[in-house]
């Protein structure tokens, strides 16, 4: 078997280059200084995250990514002000932010939805907390409703919907607020593979026509690649940032693309920094497998 | 009729099922209680005698134990004389089906023995007052301040230690010190069925406010809430529905305190006329009294149950009744 050569996932052809200079050129509208975050557990203190420093230009879009305890949940909690931090600071156009406000939009993996509000009602929440009139309020929610495509279920309650049309509506309640930056925690991560890659273009089609920065936390290496600019990886115990990976691949995006070959070179780099090639779990591992089939019928192990 | 088994683990049977398992759940009891009333050869420990004969204590329609009629049959078979008769009875105690089924409409139509007394429908139409209030009054403090208490920790502590404590205490005990302070008539009585209904009331509603998802209030922090409005247009609207399922839980509860509360002061409705129906042994009135309170009951609870329906529509997907 012959294998294929992949470029470096740093190479960046000339238009990618020149993407990422002028995303460089753009205002910052999140920046992260020095964050920690320490837990007081029963075992004494825990480190959670250690010195996170990165930026997030305006209409960027960013991908956190990184083993499982590695504290992304808990970094996106601290910028949407869910969470306080030990020390640091996080600047939202320049400004230090303290606890939670409209300014970050969130987006849950657990959908979050109001249940005893319909589709356009809950679309409607942030702007009547901005005291925008009923009526006001009601028209401009209709319009993302539209944009999410949902019109036709302005009026359910969400318990009525899929999965993947509750996610819109939250995505469409989160953006009627008008944030500085949308964060989303892993948003996808309940959905079925189909409707994932659907909401994924969905996103993308979103975050094209408007004019918002998103910072968006997975544990898929697909997708983390699929949507971003670019890839903040952490590394756990503690949690620090690894490596930031400026995307090669070309925009727009399109599923075409997942077999390119500079979006396999970033993959294997992920695949690399995010499954470090470990010795002593991977080799239990596999004994108890040829265990296993042992037990069953008899079955060889396939060379 | 499906094929379905009837008895696979939590899956819902058919409505036709349904249907006939409810009617079946009353006629089950009814047909247990008709066998015992009807058949003459089951339990009827007793002998109602229609012939006294020549036992001197004997007067017919009076009723005797069958062993000791025997005895006494016996005694006369030997000595001579007439024999008397007798045919096996239940206790007085236990009316027949239909028996307290007349009584259902007599015990309406029938004339108080005195005038200071009241008729069955005053009663309790009286029942349902003391009910009522006791009730409101307790709702109207325990409502809010179960939501406040589920939602401040800092209130949750100033009033759940106490009302932990109070709940322990029997309501009933407070009967003497509540005529003491409140007389004799309606006043006490409503207070028993604060005191019992309240401090639960706190604690339940405290607790399904707990319930409520946190992500909820952290979704709205997102969208800009504050304070206050997290209570009101995110934690009271989501708690709505399980308060309302509590609620009529708790009416319940205050149903069962309403006996001893009518027993407190001067004896009054329903409880009054229970009491004063087994004293004149008429114990078909006192089925057909018991059986109202439990009509009464769930009755409103299927009200409630329709009417919450349409208070809550976005629970009208989900399981929850």
């Amino acid at each position: 078997m012959s294998k294929i050569e992949l470029p470096s996932y740093l190479d960046q052809s000339p238009e990618v280059k020149q993407r990422f200079e002028e995303l460089k050129q753009r205002d910052i509208i999140l920046e992260v200084k020095d964050l920690n975050k320490q837990f007081d557990t029963a075992k004494g203190q825990v480190t959670a995250l250690k010195s996170i420093d990165f930026k997030v230009h305006r209409r960027e879009f960013v991908t956190v990514i990184g083993p499982s305890g590695c504290g992304k949940s808990t970094l996106i909690r601290i910028l949407a002000g869910l969470e306080s931090e030990t020390s640091g600071e996080v600047l939202l156009d320049n400004r230090p932010v303290k606890g939670p406000g409209p300014d970050r939009g969130m987006v849950f993996q657990g959908y979050t939805l109001f249940p005893w509000l319909t589709v356009k009602k809950n679309v409607m929440f942030g702007l009547r907390n901005q005291g925008i009139s009923p009526a006001n309020a009601e028209s401009e929610a209709m319009q993302w409703i539209d944009l999410v495509g949902l019109e036709r279920f302005a009026d359910s309650y969400p318990d009525q919907l899929s999965g993947g049309m509750k996610q819109r509506v939250a995505i469409a309640r989160a953006l009627a607020a008008k944030p500085r930056i949308l964060l989303m925690d892993e948003p996808f991560g309940a959905l079925d593979a189909q409707t994932r890659s659907k909401m994924q273009s969905y996103l993308m089609e979103i975050w094209k026509n408007i004019d918002v920065t998103i910072l968006f936390i997975t544990h898929d290496l697909d997708e983390a690649i699929y949507l971003a600019d670019r890839i903040l990886v952490l590394k756990a115990n503690p949690g620090e940032v690894n490596e930031v990976i400026e995307v090669p691949v070309s925009r727009p995006r399109h599923e075409d693309q997942f077999i390119e070959p500079e979006f396999l070179a970033t993959r294997k780099r992920l695949d690399e920094l995010i499954h470090p090639p470990s010795s002593q779990d991977e080799e239990e591992d596999k004994l108890n497998m040829i265990r296993l089939a042992k037990v069953g019928d008899d079955v060889e192990p396939q060379v | 009729m499906s094929s379905a088994p009837w008895f696979a683990p939590r899956v819902a049977l058919s409505t036709g099922r349904e249907r006939v398992l409810t009617v079946a759940s009353f006629l089950l009891p009814l047909f247990v209680w008709a066998v015992v009333s009807y058949v003459p050869f089951i339990w009827h420990p007793n002998i109602e005698i229609t012939e006294p004969g020549s036992v001197s204590y004997f007067q017919s329609g009076m009723q005797i134990e069958r062993s000791r009629f025997a005895q006494e049959r016996q005694k006369v078979v030997e000595e001579g004389g007439d024999i008397p008769q007798g045919i096996r009875a239940n206790p007085v105690y236990l009316p027949a089906p239909h028996e307290v089924a007349k009584s259902f409409y007599t015990s309406f139509t029938t004339e108080p023995r005195m005038r200071s007394e009241q008729w069955l429908h005053e009663s309790l139409w009286h029942s349902i007052q003391v009910i009522f209030w006791g009730f409101t009054l307790s709702s109207l403090i325990g409502l809010p301040l179960g939501v406040l208490c589920g939602t401040y920790a800092a209130i949750s502590r100033l009033n759940e230690p106490f009302v932990e404590f109070f709940r322990y205490l029997p309501a009933p005990a407070f009967g003497a010190l509540a005529v003491a302070i409140l007389g004799i008539h309606d006043g006490p009585k409503i207070a028993i069925i604060f005191i019992g209904t309240f401090f639960q009331q706190v604690l339940i509603i405290s607790n399904t406010t707990r319930k409520l998802d946190m992500s909820l209030l952290e979704a709205a922090l997102t969208l800009g809430s504050r304070r206050i409005q997290l209570l009101f247009k995110v934690v009271i609207p989501g708690v709505l529905p399980d308060l309302y399922r509590d609620q009529r839980i708790l009416l319940g509860w205050a149903w069962t305190y309403l006996i001893v509360a009518e027993l407190i002061g001067s004896s009054s409705g329903i409880t009054w006329f229970i009491t004063q129906q087994a004293r004149y042994k008429n114990f078909d009135n006192v089925f057909a009294a018991i059986m109202m309170i439990g009509i009464i009951g769930l009755a409103t609870d299927i009200i409630l149950a329709k009417l919450g329906k349409r208070l809550f529509p976005w629970e009208r997907g989900s399981n929850k009744t």
